[in-house]
């Protein structure tokens, strides 16, 4: 860490390691009620559960993206954060916002009210007040960092960063477009969900690896920040038109089961192309950086993205598929593994990588990082693996044999139990991890050349 | 990567590509936005009632267990076309009150079977309940779902 304000990352990663030990408690006691229906159903019914689950998730891939923000744009701005004090006040509104939230939905003090009660729909649940807070603590951010990258150096990775960013916060500004035209409101609804995770999203991802892999492998930055551009390209090219993939049966016209099939399909090559440029670059570089956990969470964020979000969209996205499997169990086993392996994964990565620098150590609890990675990604892959096979018995006992859902449902028991034991397996990877990075700093490794020193 | 392509090369096919993918993508939904009120669904039948039932949808987070048109979580039924298995395309009143009655004898207390809360709704936030279910089963949706299970 060269710059002083690069620690304001430390304290967002902190309240995303929180939000994200919340998230994974939530999907393990939704996992739960699954199997066991009664537990908690008067109390805290599964709606609650899945809107923390869902929303912890979100926020805290968000705060870990800012932490990313704040600690990658002073090193290759050259310059200090334009004004810390503004980042920290920005922590504290969505730290507000994050606990205003969460007591909403568990509460509902204010049923239905306009402005402080939850908005239910889904995944933009947030009371309106807490989304004005967001864009609120949004403009902050994009301030902070847009004069801290203006006044400094300009490089590709914080031009596509800032880009990703900034994306972020317009589209999010559609979450408070709510017609009541339902197939008006889905249409503008997907403008958030869509464009930000198969959209800005990748942006963001892709410039993070970028940095990461100028760092942890030294290969020239002309070569790396080219590559960038093109996997960048690629991800709005098929990205943008992919959007039409959520059209298919929602009321838009029917040429979107065309452009959606076509332009989704292609939404592959981003992901492709990432595992290409990481392995690629690793091959290439030179340099034998000893942070080998950032190295194994980055190679395995583009190979498991590559996966869950390519190849297991892939599979459902073709319209005359999607037919069946639209609303399935396959929808719920794509958005694990494409979540955990594009966004989960490389907050880790990012976050791995920067806080031995933050804390001016050497890489340090490594072995222990890199099994946290093989315990949660094998359990992620298991629980993709029966959600998948859940999915495609639904598929043909609902879709293709019109079997009534609850009969369906009591089929796939067996499944479900299998899920709910791999989100048992996730959590102890999660623990690992905390400890990891957290716990006392054993198994610390001598650099074999400085780990602070410079890529260029 | 090859020599032929430099990186300012790559960032105005970047830039220049994004903006020109997403210049379609803004036209298409423009079209679709004026399909969707002239042709697909009802915009004149959207009365106050189904847009009062529509907040009261919202305002339970029924999203969240149930899938509408096929989005949502995945632990509850199909809604999109709920008012169709009671059959309010032949008996739109009848459709209603069935629902009318599942929804005030909720939640079931079956062990072992999924449990869906009593939401205490008051008879008019029934009727624009059922007035918005009835009105969403439809829009025209590319004929999805597949048949009446949902």
């Amino acid at each position: 860490m060269k710059y002083q304000s690069q620690a304001i990352a430390k304290w967002y990663w902190f309240v995303a390691m929180a939000l994200f030990a919340v998230q994974v408690l939530g999907g393990l006691l939704a996992g739960f009620i699954y199997v066991q229906p009664n537990f908690l159903s008067e109390l805290m019914p599964f709606n609650i559960v899945r809107m923390l689950h869902s929303n912890a998730l979100i926020v805290w891939l968000l705060l870990g993206f800012f932490g990313a923000a704040y600690y990658i744009i002073p090193e290759e701005s050259e310059r200090e954060i334009h004004s810390p004090t503004i980042a920290y006040l920005q922590l504290i509104l969505l730290v507000a916002g994050t606990l205003g939230a969460v007591l909403t939905y568990i509460f509902d003090f204010f049923p239905g009210h306009w402005l402080l009660g939850k908005q239910g729909r889904e995944f933009l649940e947030q009371p309106l007040w807490v989304k004005l807070g967001i864009i609120v603590a949004a403009l902050m951010f994009l301030y902070n960092v847009s004069i801290t990258v203006l006044a400094g150096r300009k490089t590709a990775i914080t031009n596509v960063l800032l880009l990703g960013l900034w994306g972020i916060a317009v589209f999010f500004l559609f979450a408070l477009y709510n017609p009541n035209n339902l197939a008006l409101d889905k249409v503008y609804w997907w403008w958030v969900v869509h464009l930000w995770v198969e959209g800005v999203w990748e942006l963001v991802m892709a410039s993070v690896l970028a940095f990461i892999m100028l760092k942890l492998t030294g290969v020239d930055r002309e070569v790396i920040e080219k590559w960038l551009y093109v996997i960048v390209a690629t991800s709005l090219f098929t990205g943008v038109l992919g959007t039409g993939h959520h059209y298919y049966w929602i009321g838009a016209p029917a040429y979107w089961t065309w452009i959606g099939s076509i332009f989704s399909s292609l939404e592959v090559i981003p992901f492709f192309g990432m595992v290409v440029f990481t392995f690629m670059m690793v091959w290439k570089g030179r340099r034998n950086h000893p942070n080998r956990a950032a190295l194994l969470w980055s190679l395995g964020c583009s190979v498991l993205a590559f996966f869950g979000a390519g190849v297991w969209g892939f599979l459902h996205t073709l319209h005359s598929i999607n037919y069946y499997t639209h609303g399935t169990q396959v929808t719920a086993a794509h958005g694990h593994l494409a979540f955990f392996g594009a966004y989960v994964a490389l907050n880790i990565a990012i976050m791995t990588y920067a806080f031995p620098q933050i804390f001016k150590a050497n890489p340090y609890n490594q072995v222990l990082n890199m099994a946290s990675f093989w315990v949660m990604s094998s359990a992620m892959a298991f629980m993709t693996f029966v959600l998948t096979f859940a999915g495609a018995v639904q598929t043909h006992l609902q879709r293709v044999l019109g079997m009534n859902y609850m009969e369906v449902q009591e089929q796939l028991s067996l499944f479900y139990w299998m899920r709910f034991g791999s989100g048992v397996v996730l959590i102890i990877g999660v623990l690992m991890w905390l400890y990891a990075m957290l716990g006392p700093r054993r198994e610390v490794e001598i650099a074999p050349e400085s780990v602070y020193s410079p890529a260029e | 990567m090859s020599e032929m392509l430099t990186k300012s090369a790559a960032r105005n096919i970047f830039y220049g590509g994004s903006a020109f993918f997403f210049a379609i993508f803004v036209g298409l939904v423009a079209h679709t936005h004026g399909y969707i009120l002239s042709t697909s669904t009802d915009a004149k039948g959207l009365t106050d009632s189904v847009a009062r039932g529509k907040h009261v949808w919202e305002k339970h987070a029924c999203i969240n267990c149930h899938t509408l048109i096929g989005e949502g979580a995945y632990y509850a039924p199909e809604v999109g076309n709920v008012m169709i298995r009671y059959g309010a395309d032949t008996d739109p009143k009848g459709a209603a009150e069935a629902l009318k009655a599942w929804m005030k004898a909720q939640p079931s207390g079956i062990p072992g079977r999924r449990q869906m809360p009593q939401f205490n709704l008051s008879e008019k936030e029934l009727d624009d309940l059922a007035a918005f279910l009835e009105w969403t089963s439809r829009i025209k949706t590319n004929n999805w779902p597949p048949n009446k299970a949902g």
